[in-house]
């Protein structure tokens, strides 16, 4: 028989969101507390199941007796917590970090971020035609992933990945600081020179799109990216006994881009070369 | 974790530098010789990974001894303590005096922050660069603050070496650094650290009496505690304290002599916490409304003014999760904040006395104390003051026979403003990038190893020496750091409530004041004639009309810039923004300015707002200061 461990029971607590009172488990975050309560805030850097970044500010909070606002994505609920997510303060802070952002970095593959622009009225070409921006070329070094700084918004999730939170890799760190600082690999080398085992699970975790499998970023240097017209199916990999979710995005018959759903109970998201790369021999028709 | 480490071999200087620190590799597994042993065992797990907070140490031990970290040196380091090597190269490249590529084995950092500036800086690193052109063993770097602020402006050479060696050219002209550069060991020797307390010297020339000592001094034997009951009910007259409670040593005892520090009041403050017992060290403190001055430099998180320090450290040292650690924090020094290097210099006994009450107040076995990579002599005085305590017995396993053990490990930063935040400093200690967490949870309920940890500055610890001799209720003072356009730079010591016109006055200000900058880069601008307001701040730097007040504000928004970390958006950005509008209006006024100036208004209150640490929340503080205080655009 399977014993499911319900883990230690969690109090709720009492906060107050926006004025109106809510109840939410102990250990869960802001941001986790408005989502359940139906209010959804903007979080570029925030993915499920990962330790927050709390880099993009994008999520950022009133708190009644917090001199600074608070990014919700990090902050655990507190009992008598009071909570505004909709004031002058955070729409201004959102407003000018969507400008910041959108003014130094390329933000064309960021999903939701247009949307969000508009929301807030920001205006990113404000600081002028001179403004410092992240301009590199694609990094090229291998067949399978791409690497674009110049859509790098530098949150981590993907050194996170690789590292202790993923596949215990390290091959990527955050190197250098301020505005120049930079994901990469020790001494800028190329990936098929470093400890990289190629899984791709960075690609995942990438909120911008920095990081994408070479497939995607041939189709869209191409043009023919076409993300609505994709069939997603979710099956099981066949390469091994694990047994894998494997989501592979279809496009005109083809796989294009394979995922891993990150609440799956086996992978939890993560895959392997062989998993996220190794299909290819399914279209084979000889 | 299956590490790959390349193929890229260490030199022999590399490796002897990186096995002297950590000595000889155990096995094949650290980078010996392969041995058919080696391949019965596999080494991993904690024993292998535990070593971590020893990257920095090893990446000093490298760049001290080559100039730079090679991918061979590195690779070797990490092998040898099971660290990726991506990530020892984030942590390299974070710090500002370590290089990944080759450079030349002297490196000249010359000072281009704003007193250095004020007093001439940009013409002595022209001067310099044109006079070590074509010098390939010297390179001229042009550093923020180096800490030498009272004797601007200052350089400072470091040649790497077996041993490393180190010059202080401060004030500086271009003979003087370029003798440094090129033969360290022939410069002149520093002033001593007390011209750097003009107090001090003071007190020399009136001829008035030396601090005397405590009256317990003579018996040798502790005051006895004075009762619980009682101190609420009447509070028994604290024995007479010298004027200056911590700079009483300074330039009075010898620095070097742990005997001189004793013969001047030392460890009476130690015996008194022992007969005590931690919990009533602690009560003590509580009971002084010690505040932690933060850092001067960095006055970021919670308001440290808020809330006695006591509670925190009482907090602290009753989680149940051990052992507690202790990091002493001299490590954050911005422009004009110096305090630190003069205390450790002149009476560097004191602060270990001081760790070692507030370790045992915390149950703390072990304690850090983190300083500037720039401050050699203070580093130098620091370590030996450690050593010879700990060979008299005043650290290690039974201090003063009292069972009660403590040691201080003595880490070095290298070059990173951002160090002087609680949570990056436990980082950068750790051996990670020092980039800061978001609080909660706060150090004392999670801090250095996951543990409970007390970081405290300098100053608020040395405060705990005079509240156990005089009692809480003792002669309260503060330090501030004064340079600039003054007669007399250096450290005071002031009671609390003195104006900062007094200050200026006792400083010896000169005509011709246009501004003063109140905190550092992190502070805010006074105008001359908002001078009468009490102090609050432990940096004070006044300018007179040399430089004009846009190229300052520049200067402040350069630094933040180069300082800030990068992990969160609002100051990754929002500084090179401020920094891009504020260069746009260096020669605008009126009009002209005015769209830069509400677009600096605009990010800076978001970076205020929504910045993760005080870096970030304070780098508007002195553009807005002197744009709506100063009318430097108007």
């Amino acid at each position: 028989m399977t014993v499911t461990s319900l883990g230690v029971p969690r109090r709720l607590l009492d906060l107050t969101l926006d004025g109106e009172p809510v109840r939410a488990p102990e250990g869960t975050t802001l941001l986790d507390a408005c989502r359940a309560a139906g209010k959804d805030l903007p979080a570029l850097c925030h993915v499920d199941a990962r330790t927050p970044a709390s880099a993009c500010r994008l999520c950022v909070v009133e708190v009644a007796g917090s001199r600074a606002l608070v990014a919700a994505c990090s902050r655990e609920a507190e009992p008598g917590m009071d909570v505004r997510t909709d004031t002058e303060r955070t729409r201004h802070s959102r407003r000018i970090v969507l400008e910041l952002l959108a003014s130094s970095v390329d933000l064309s593959t960021t999903p939701g971020i247009a949307e969000w622009i508009e929301e807030y009225g920001a205006r990113p070409d404000r600081f002028g035609t001179d403004a410092a921006r992240l301009e590199r070329e694609p990094i090229i070094d291998n067949g399978l992933l791409v690497r674009e700084d110049g859509k790098c918004l530098r949150c981590g999730q993907c050194v996170r990945a690789c590292g202790g939170q993923g596949q215990h890799t390290f091959a990527l760190s955050v190197s250098g600081r301020g505005f120049g600082s930079r994901v990469g690999v020790e001494y800028d080398a190329p990936l098929t020179d470093s400890a990289c085992v190629f899984c791709g699970d960075c690609v995942d975790v990438c909120p911008t799109g920095a990081l994408s499998v070479r497939s995607e970023f041939d189709l869209r240097t191409a043009g023919t990216w076409d993300e609505p017209a994709q069939a997603v199916t979710t099956t099981v990999c066949g390469h091994c006994g694990v047994g894998c979710e494997l989501t592979l995005h279809v496009q005109d018959n083809e796989i294009v881009k394979v995922t891993s759903p990150p609440d799956s109970p086996v992978a939890h998201g993560n895959l392997c070369i062989k998993g996220r790369f190794g299909h290819q021999y399914i279209q084979n028709r000889d | 974790m299956d590490l790959r480490f390349g193929d890229s071999q260490p030199t022999d200087d590399e490796r002897a530098a990186v096995d002297e620190l950590l000595g000889p590799p155990a096995s094949s597994w650290e980078g010996a010789e392969r041995t058919a042993e080696n391949l019965r065992y596999s080494r991993g797990g904690h024993a292998a990974r535990d070593r971590r907070d020893l990257l920095l140490p090893g990446l000093h031990a490298l760049n001290d001894r080559i100039g730079w970290i090679s991918r061979g040196a590195l690779a070797h380091l990490c092998r040898r303590l099971t660290v990726p090597p991506a990530e020892a190269y984030g942590v390299a490249t974070f710090y500002a005096l370590f290089s990944v590529s080759p450079r030349p084995t002297t490196v000249l950092h010359v000072c281009t922050d704003l007193t250095c500036t004020a007093a001439g800086a940009a013409a002595l690193c022209a001067g310099l660069e044109s006079r070590l052109e074509g010098d390939d063993r010297v390179t001229v770097r042009r550093a923020p603050c180096l800490g030498l602020c009272e004797r601007a402006p200052a350089a400072l050479t470091i040649k790497a070496g077996d041993p490393a060696r180190t010059a202080v050219s401060a004030p500086a002209t271009v003979e003087a650094a370029v003798l440094a550069a090129t033969a360290p060991d022939s410069a002149p020797e520093e002033p001593p650290t007390e011209a750097a307390a003009p107090q001090a010297g003071d007190r020399r020339q009136t001829g008035a009496p030396a601090p005397s000592s405590p009256p317990q001094k003579q018996t040798g034997l502790p005051a006895p505690p004075p009762l619980p009951p009682q101190k609420h009910t009447a509070v028994p007259a604290p024995p007479p304290l010298p004027p200056l409670p911590l700079l009483t040593r300074v330039g009075v005892v010898d620095p070097s002599s742990l005997d001189d520090y004793r013969a001047h009041g030392g460890y009476t403050a130690l015996r008194r916490a022992f007969v005590l017992g931690p919990a009533a060290v602690l009560r003590e403190i509580v009971d002084s409304g010690l505040v932690g001055h933060g850092d001067a430099a960095f006055p970021g998180g919670p308001d440290p003014r808020a809330t006695p320090i006591g509670l925190a450290w009482r907090a602290a040292a009753s989680r149940p999760d051990h052992p507690h650690h202790l990091v002493c924090n001299a490590g954050g020094s911005g422009p004009g904040a110096f305090t630190d290097r003069v205390l450790m210099e002149g009476d560097p006994y004191a602060l270990v006395e001081a760790m070692t009450i507030v370790a045992y107040a915390v149950g703390a076995p072990h304690g850090y104390l983190y300083l500037r990579g720039e401050h050699p002599r203070a580093a130098r005085r620091m370590r030996r003051a450690v050593e010879r305590a700990r060979a008299r017995g005043l650290l290690g396993d039974d201090i003063l026979g009292r069972g009660h053990s403590f040691d201080i490990e003595i880490r070095r930063g290298a070059g990173a403003y951002v160090c002087g935040e609680e949570t990056a400093v436990l980082r950068s200690i750790e051996g990670y990038r020092p980039e800061p967490r978001p609080t909660p949870p706060f150090p004392t309920q999670k801090g250095l190893f996951g543990r409970p940890t007390v970081v405290a500055d300098v100053e608020t610890l040395l405060d705990v020496l005079p509240i156990l001799t005089g009692g809480p209720a003792a002669y309260r003072s503060r330090l501030v750091s004064v340079s600039g356009s003054v007669e007399r730079p250096g450290v005071y010591e002031l009671p609390s409530g003195t104006t900062l016109g007094e200050l200026l006055a006792r400083a010896g200000v000169r005509p011709d004041l246009r501004a003063v900058l109140v905190g550092g880069a992190a502070g805010r601008f006074v105008r001359p004639d908002e001078v009468d307001v009490p102090l609050r701040s432990g940096v004070v730097i006044a300018f007179d009309g040399t430089v004009p007040l846009p190229r300052l504000l520049l200067r402040v928004a350069e630094f933040f810039r180069d300082e800030s970390c990068g992990q969160c958006v609002p100051c990754r950005i929002g500084t090179v923004r401020q920094e891009e509008a504020l260069r746009r209006i260096v020669d605008r006024a009126g009009p002209a300015a005015a769209d830069d100036v509400a677009l600096l208004g605009e990010v800076g209150r978001a970076m205020r707002d929504a910045s993760l640490c005080g870096l970030g929340r304070n780098a508007w503080n002195a553009v807005e200061s002197g744009v709506e205080r100063l009318g430097v655009y108007g």
